[in-house]
């Protein structure tokens, strides 16, 4: 059974742009990645498949229930950890680790108490003094302590530290090997470059990828470092041009011939080909996305 | 019935995150109503000429239903100046309390924790009117016996029927006021504050245009401090069955409004 799946999935905000059309699955236990820039959609989407706002068209299920109908039922198997995490300001931590597991009808306090020590979470402070970073470990407690199926989390590591960012890596790590499938939204593409098996890149609205995190790591284009006396002035297909100490460093989709061949009749110290990381993927699939809308643009207007 | 107290979590939190609120309205009104009650004494002696100075005051001796009754009298008394307090404390303390109940969580943003939760937006719903309906009536109990105690404490003979009615009368408008706030609360998205305590305001004006002016009396069917009028109660002896009816079924509007638009509504934040 697949853990979320959408098909045709529409908001639209009075006249302004929602999500569109967007048509995505993720499977169960599966470590999904959802890429795209603030404004993008991340948080439309999310906020819809949890049943705050109702779509305007299309639907959506997760583990098969209907996101309309069956609400409850899917918030029971869900851990939602929000972009922001805002609590009742005059409540303890521990409060609200309890409301939150009321409300569940639940008893989740031995796994909050191996949470909150593996974050450093002190339970006696009111929230209004805790830290962005602090308000952030409480929401990742409630999102965790009642050992959720399905993990959905918006931009997760806001405000937490490189050491913690680590451990609660750690956790999903653990969490996804013993079955929970997680859905991580991020703009930080290395968070879903090291973590995720599959991921979909969102831009205005639409989805304009989604592939294996590998595949979509795989173009035509090369991130190209020579170091030397080199000029690249007759070569098609360079772009990205970064001046290095004693070197250049470009991103290259033309032909292998044609780069060898000018590089031939330069003086290389050193040479190293790799294939680009997922940030300049990234910008590769919106750079492309804006072409093609220019282009129908210019179409029209033509 | 256990499992129902059991799972009430959002009222007791409502009551805990409500809590200083209840108890600054609730000492500021019963003590004003115990240092009035406390007073009676030493004024009784003077209340006739008193009484002659409110019968002269042309409108406002009107407006207030001085002029149909005895301020010599505990009952007379107590209707009009412990009437007032009561009446508008009681009055902004409900359509606070209501029409900051459902909104807030999103002007707090604290609605995104709430709504990711298993809950149905009709359990909210209910649980936050439940709240509602615990805070108003938790105040009239103590205001209640505040005032009892107070009457007690100064020796005077108790007019239960009256003081009764007049508590009861008072409730039913917080209940009505409750009712109608907690329908516009669904609505909202931002505070109500300012809407809550506009609308208690503009209905108490209401009563005192419609006691004044003889050409407004139609005005007595909208506000609910029209079946509150302590005049008529301790003239009448009862309450008035129609103008309570239809509080009644604006405060069950409100309600259902309540339900219709929040059970349906995209929640931000």
């Amino acid at each position: 059974m697949d853990a979320i799946k959408t098909n045709g999935l529409t908001k639209h905000y009075g006249k302004s742009r929602g999500i569109t059309d967007l048509n995505l699955t993720v499977q169960t236990g599966e470590f999904f990645g959802f890429i795209g820039p603030n404004g993008a959609g991340k948080s439309t989407t999310i906020r819809t498949l949890l049943g705050m706002i109702t779509p305007t068209a299309g639907n959506a299920a997760v583990f098969g229930l209907d996101i309309r109908r069956d609400r409850n039922a899917i918030l029971q198997k869900v851990g939602y950890l929000p972009a922001e995490a805002i609590f009742y300001p005059k409540m303890k931590v521990r409060d609200v680790l309890k409301l939150s597991a009321d409300l569940r009808k639940t008893n989740c306090a031995k796994e909050a108490a191996v949470l909150c020590e593996r974050l450093q979470l002190d339970l006696s402070r009111k929230v209004e003094e805790l830290s962005f970073g602090n308000r952030k470990k409480v929401a990742i407690v409630c999102a965790l302590q009642h050992n959720p199926e399905l993990l959905v989390l918006d931009e997760p590591t806001g405000g937490l530290d490189p050491l913690m960012q680590k451990e609660f890596f750690d956790i999903l790590r653990e969490r996804h090997h013993s079955g929970t499938t997680v859905f991580l939204s991020s703009h930080v593409l290395s968070e879903i470059q090291r973590n995720c098996m599959r991921a979909a890149i969102i831009r205005d609205g639409r989805i304009i990828a989604c592939d294996h995190v590998d595949a979509l790591s795989k173009t035509n284009a090369k991130r190209i470092t020579v170091y030397g006396d080199v000029k690249l002035d007759a070569l098609q297909g360079v772009r990205d041009q970064t001046i290095t100490d004693g070197g250049i460093r470009f991103l290259y989709n033309g032909e292998m011939d044609a780069l060898l061949h000018v590089l031939s009749s330069c003086h290389v110290k050193d040479l190293s080909v790799t294939e680009p990381d997922l940030d300049e993927i990234f910008l590769h699939y919106y750079e492309k996305e804006e072409r093609k809308s220019e282009n129908k643009f210019s179409d029209r207007v033509l | 019935m256990k499992v129902m107290v059991i799972y009430m979590t959002i009222v007791r939190h409502e009551w805990k995150q409500g809590r200083t609120a209840f108890l600054l309205w609730t000492a500021a009104i019963a003590g004003l109503l115990a240092v009035c009650v406390f007073l009676f004494p030493e004024m009784k002696g003077e209340m006739e000429a008193v009484s002659d100075m409110f019968a002269s005051m042309g409108a406002f001796t009107a407006a207030f239903g001085m002029d149909r009754l005895n301020f010599g009298t505990l009952v007379g008394y107590y209707s009009i100046e412990c009437g007032n307090v009561l009446g508008l404390g009681g009055a902004f303390y409900a359509a606070l309390c209501a029409v900051s109940m459902l909104c807030k969580e999103e002007k707090e943003k604290t609605a995104e924790f709430l709504l990711t939760h298993p809950v149905s937006r009709v359990r909210i719903v209910t649980e936050k009117l439940v709240s509602v309906f615990l805070q108003i009536t938790a105040l009239n109990l103590v205001v209640y016996l505040v005032s009892i105690g107070s009457m007690t404490v100064i020796g005077e003979e108790i007019p239960w029927k009256e003081i009764n009615l007049l508590h009861f009368a008072y409730y039913l408008m917080q209940l009505e006021l409750g009712g109608i706030c907690f329908g516009i609360s669904a609505l909202l998205r931002k505070g109500g504050m300012g809407a809550g305590l506009g609308i208690a305001a503009m209905l108490y004006v209401l009563n005192l245009i419609a006691n004044i002016t003889s050409s407004m009396q139609f005005l007595k069917w909208i506000t609910p401090f029209a079946y509150c009028d302590g005049a008529g109660i301790v003239e009448k002896g009862c309450l008035d069955a129609a103008h309570v009816c239809i509080g009644m079924l604006l405060c069950a509007a409100g309600t259902v409004a309540a339900y219709s638009i929040y059970t349906k509504k995209d929640i931000h934040g």
